[in-house]
């Protein structure tokens, strides 16, 4: 289980500090399918990053009971000069798992053939999205975090990010942010809604996709 | 005890993964790569010490030249070039934050590390290739070099991680760090012996933690002939105040996390 309690979370800027989160209670539950829904810029990225533990809370607590997967992205941050084959191995010390076993799943997913030695800035954009998340895919998490991953690339790459995503890993617990109302129906139990800070859970996806749209509505008129 | 070293492992396995991360993405895998690491170094000292014999500076004190360049320039090389590798070190590695297993201690150490042992074995090299060569004496006491290393070793250590940590809550540290590090390169000891000095000069330039390392260093190399001016008592206190330091500035550096 995760628990977020009482969580805020500030950024300094030129006009004085900023709310991006504010007083934000969360649990999530062994095998639960969470959508946040959100604007651009209305911290769902932060969230999804103070749950992963890559940024800690001005405020509050966050417990972990759970491995909690990084926020998972398309592109490999590890440096251009790396190859595809030291990204796995870079991923696999830190993590503290065996290199070995992971290589061949990698080599087959990713389909980089000669490429996997060669440094990630000469991948294209989708040797480059296959690598990073067959890379997300080799260590073993209780709760995986999706930051709007999937939606992209060609058809038959998100057809297999999605077998090994829902299919394979299933059962485990996912905190998905995206903006496709079919994706978020598709895959999560229910959604929450985070607007001017504030996060607003709801039970089913329908309620949290009215009201987000009942949100927008306001921030329009 | 178990978590205590369970917390351990995973330490150092991190460090060990960002060390070798740190190697490939700064040397590669061309021409010689990662001896660079302390070819660099090297270089920089061969070439001041060629200088200054050429010029033939330190004639007739007995003190062979050699001995005290390499002595003086390698301790420039740690305390110089380690904070200027901290300063700046999280942007470029914000991606590796994202992992929960790395704190920004560890993407500061690695880079830390990585250059001290860079800084320490072309010392190694140089002052054993020295000796070999008859170009200098062997150390006349190995412990008390190994101790005044650590001991510069440590300051530059805690320095680097408090101004790698101060320089992302100010910039005003990236700018300021050239300058004053350059200004200390002749006050650190490494151009002059304490002894050689007047009383009131002896007084301010051991205020410097540096400067009574290399004294020390110098000492057990060639210690029989110059009176070496230092106080470790001194040093360790001076260190472990500035460690506490650092991590204080750490600590409020995690807490604020990284600009979005």
């Amino acid at each position: 289980m995760i628990t977020l309690r009482n969580v805020s979370k500030q950024y300094p800027t030129r006009g004085g500090m900023r709310t991006v989160l504010d007083d934000i209670n969360l649990t999530i539950r062994h095998g639960e399918k969470l959508g946040i829904l959100g604007r651009n810029g209305s911290g769902k990225s932060t969230l999804i990053r103070l749950i992963g533990g890559a940024e800690k809370p001005s405020s509050g607590t966050v417990t972990r009971g759970m491995r909690v997967s990084w926020p998972l992205a398309l592109i490999s941050g590890f440096g251009g000069s790396l190859s595809g084959r030291d990204s796995l191995r870079l991923v696999c010390r830190l993590y503290g798992v065996d290199y070995t076993d992971k290589v061949g799943f990698v080599l087959d997913f990713t389909e980089l053939g000669r490429y996997f030695d060669e440094p990630v800035q000469s991948y294209s954009h989708g040797m480059m999205a296959r690598l990073a998340f067959a890379v997300s895919m080799v260590i073993d998490f209780d709760c995986y975090l999706i930051d709007e991953v999937v939606a992209v690339g060609d058809a038959t790459f998100t057809e297999r990010c999605n077998h090994e995503l829902f299919g394979q890993r299933g059962h485990k617990a996912m905190v998905i942010v995206s903006h496709s109302d079919a994706f978020i129906r598709q895959h999560c139990d229910h959604a929450a809604v985070l607007v001017d800070g504030r996060l607003h859970t709801f039970d089913t996806n329908d309620q949290a996709f009215d009201f987000y749209q009942a949100s927008l509505q306001v921030t329009a008129a | 005890m178990s978590t205590f070293r369970q917390g351990l492992r995973i330490q150092l396995r991190v460090l060990h993964a960002l060390m070798l991360r740190e190697m490939l993405t700064r040397y590669g895998r061309h021409n010689v790569g990662f001896l660079w690491l302390f070819l660099e170094p090297m270089m920089f000292t061969l070439a001041v010490v060629a200088l200054w014999t050429a010029v033939g500076m330190h004639k007739g004190v007995g003190i062979s030249i050699v001995a005290f360049g390499i002595t003086g320039y390698s301790t420039i090389m740690l305390w110089r070039n380690m904070p200027g590798r901290a300063i700046g070190a999280i942007p470029p590695n914000a991606s590796l934050l994202t992992h929960r297993p790395v704190q920004m201690f560890d993407v500061f150490a690695a880079r830390i590390l990585l250059e001290a042992i860079g800084a320490t074995v072309s010392f190694a090299v140089l002052s054993f290739g020295a000796w070999m060569l008859g170009l200098m004496h062997g150390p006349e006491d190995v412990l008390k070099v190994l101790g005044g290393w650590l001991l510069l070793a440590w300051f530059s250590f805690a320095i680097s991680l408090w101004l790698g940590a101060a320089s992302e809550l100010s910039s005003i540290v990236y700018k300021l760090w050239a300058p004053v590090s350059y200004i200390f390169i002749p006050l650190s000891g490494a151009v002059f012996l304490v002894e050689a000095l007047p009383p009131v000069g002896q007084e301010v330039v051991l205020l410097m933690p540096v400067v009574h390392c290399v004294e020390l260093i110098r000492d057990g190399y060639f210690g029989s002939l110059f009176h070496a001016y230092y106080s470790i008592g001194y040093v360790l206190v001076f260190n472990t105040v500035l460690t506490l330091f650092a991590m204080a500035q750490l600590r409020s550096l995690s807490r604020k996390g990284l600009q979005p």
